[in-house]
């Protein structure tokens, strides 16, 4: 069964996959029974309830403002693929 | 056919908070490149943001200083977009339930004074993020996370402007409330301040808004007016030549004044809000809302208003003493040092704004003149121990070098002549030095008589009270 709500190239283009068109036609093929189980939920009547976006009913867990330290640009720098002495480097943007 | 324009502003403020929004780096425009970063602001896996109370308590000040409804549950949601300047590949940001609602900044019809009041209306504000910055080079760019994670506060205002004037004016009295509520320095030059302004033209007559144009990140007053007139201009053309106006944001070119169509892709919109589940919601108490109202400064526009009601000042005094908080709260404990109002009004606007002007200074950093000293002084004038020329030179000796105005005064005897008798032995001594300007009076030159006056004046040093100077000289010449 598939799900024509699921339209697995738009999603690919909005987080930067690239897939082959046989996996397109895979993945819509296997995620829309997916899709159309989680939308056995809209079948119901849900006015009125908000919905759950929250496990526990826990609010305002807030921070002072107050500095903490932050890392060594050194450490900062390390793990970067390409980096200056004080920059992430990367493939010029042209605006 | 005559078109009439909708113009509105989503404006991102910085708020002045020590730390960055969702971690305790410090917020510093003048530290080195990465170095004011950590695992949450850089966007490393598994590091959980938790949110900067202050930043939440000057988003809700803003609101309650703009008349908006403040949610008594908010929520943060997530902005998903794929750009090196947000390493995480979202910002976090507010959506469905922003933290103020409605609200307005009252401005005049036609950004001028003269116009009746407009009420300029707000949709929401909410609090988000700001992100990296990114700098070009010649083979490669660079990015700088210090600013990723700086607190922003976006004012949704409605498409209510009808003119780049009424824009003008809207974001000055923005401007001048938010930095009153002391939450954002509001400094253009920075960046605290940029706007996203978006325009559309209709037909007179017909309700329906046009197709608006977006033009993103100005962060000048000058420039998004420069903007404004050319997408107006721009738009009017291409209506009357028969065309249509494409839905598009585009990019405004300082240097060559124009704006140029951005090729966004088409689904580059869609961010895919969702609720972030790393951080819990925020629910206001009636009371945490109503400390925080107490803490409010009075509206620059209230200000005003009670300076012309309660202490009698002209509408334009009113308005230059208001303006600047600073300068409004140096007025007030002037006042509060008991110096009368007009008086102290007027000493403050001529000649302490004359000092501060050329001496570059603002009048928050001086430390030479207090309202204490002030008042003290405007006391010497108005109770005419001092005379005029003596009190300006006393302001300019206190400006350069501090100093308690009494004191000097007594030490120096610098309190001047009012005693007639002697002001009249000192006119008669003018008279008989100078024969001439005296007969020249007499028969009927009156401007003889500023220059005996400015001899007696000369006689005292300075000390005699020149209106009963020439009120003596007046008597013996009659």
């Amino acid at each position: 069964m598939s799900d024509s709500s699921l339209d697995v190239a738009h999603v690919c283009a909005l987080a930067h996959f690239d897939l082959s068109p046989e996996e397109m036609a895979r993945f819509q093929r296997e995620l829309g029974p997916i899709v159309a189980y989680v939308n056995k939920l809209s079948e119901l009547d849900l006015t009125g309830i908000e919905p759950t976006q929250y496990g526990q009913p826990v609010a305002n867990v807030l921070r002072e403002d107050v500095v903490e330290p932050s890392l060594d640009r050194e450490t900062v720098l390390r793990n970067a693929p390409d980096a200056s002495e004080t920059e992430f480097r990367m493939p010029r943007i042209v605006e | 056919m005559k078109y009439l324009v909708n113009i509105g502003l989503e404006t991102h403020v910085q708020l002045k908070t020590r730390t960055k929004m969702f971690c305790g780096c410090l917020l510093s425009t003048e530290s080195e490149p990465n170095t004011n970063v950590c695992p949450v602001c850089l966007g490393l896996p598994g590091a959980l943001p938790r949110a900067n109370k202050e930043a939440v308590k000057f988003t809700v000040m803003s609101g309650l200083m703009l008349g908006c409804e403040i949610a008594r549950h908010a929520e943060f949601a997530r902005k998903n977009y794929f750009y090196p300047d947000m390493s995480k590949n979202y910002q976090i940001s507010q959506s469905e339930r922003p933290l103020c609602l409605g609200g307005s900044v009252e401005i005049h019809e036609g950004g001028v004074p003269s116009g009746a009041p407009k009420r300029v209306r707000i949709n929401h504000i909410h609090l988000e993020e700001d992100a990296a910055k990114i700098n070009h080079y010649a083979r490669h760019s660079g990015v700088d996370y210090n600013r990723c994670g700086t607190p922003l506060m976006e004012i949704v205002g409605e498409p209510d402007l009808a003119s780049p004037d009424e824009a003008m004016e809207y974001l000055q009295k923005l401007r001048e409330i938010l930095v009153y509520a002391g939450v954002s320095d509001c400094n253009l030059e920075d960046g605290n301040m940029r706007s996203d302004v978006n325009v559309s033209l209709r037909p007179e007559g017909s309700a329906k808004l046009g197709t608006k144009v977006e033009i993103k990140n100005m962060n000048t007053f000058k420039g998004i007016h420069a903007a404004l007139e050319f997408e107006i201009a721009r738009q009017t053309a291409l209506l009357e030549a028969g065309g249509a106006v494409v839905q598009e944001t585009r990019r405004w070119d300082g240097d060559l004044g124009e704006t140029f169509s951005m090729r966004t892709k088409e689904n580059a919109h869609d961010y895919r809000y969702f609720p972030e589940p790393d951080l819990l919601p925020v629910d206001l108490s009636e009371e945490q809302v109503e400390q925080w109202r107490k803490a409010l400064p009075e509206a620059p526009e209230a200000k005003r208003a009670r300076f012309q009601e309660t202490l009698g000042l002209p509408a334009y005094d009113a308005g230059v003493l208001a303006a600047q908080k600073p300068l409004a709260d140096f007025f007030e404990a002037t006042l509060a040092a008991g110096a009368p109002a007009k008086l102290a009004a007027n000493w403050i606007m001529g000649d302490l704004l004359r000092l501060l002007g050329a001496a570059s200074l603002d009048v928050a950093d001086l430390r030479t003149v207090t309202p204490a000293s002030l008042a003290a002084l405007l006391k010497l004038v108005d109770a005419k121990t001092v005379n005029g020329p003596t009190a300006k030179a006393l302001l300019e000796e206190i400006f350069k070098k501090g100093g308690d105005p009494e004191a000097i005064v007594k030490e120096r005897g610098l309190a001047q002549v009012a005693d007639s008798g002697a002001i009249e032995a000192l006119a008669r001594q003018a008279i008989e030095a100078n024969p001439k300007p005296a007969a020249e009076f007499r028969g009927g030159k009156a401007a003889s008589l500023q220059f005996l006056v400015g001899q007696v004046m000369k006689l005292s040093k300075g000390k005699a009270n020149p209106k009963l100077a020439a009120e003596a000289l007046r008597k013996l010449l009659s």
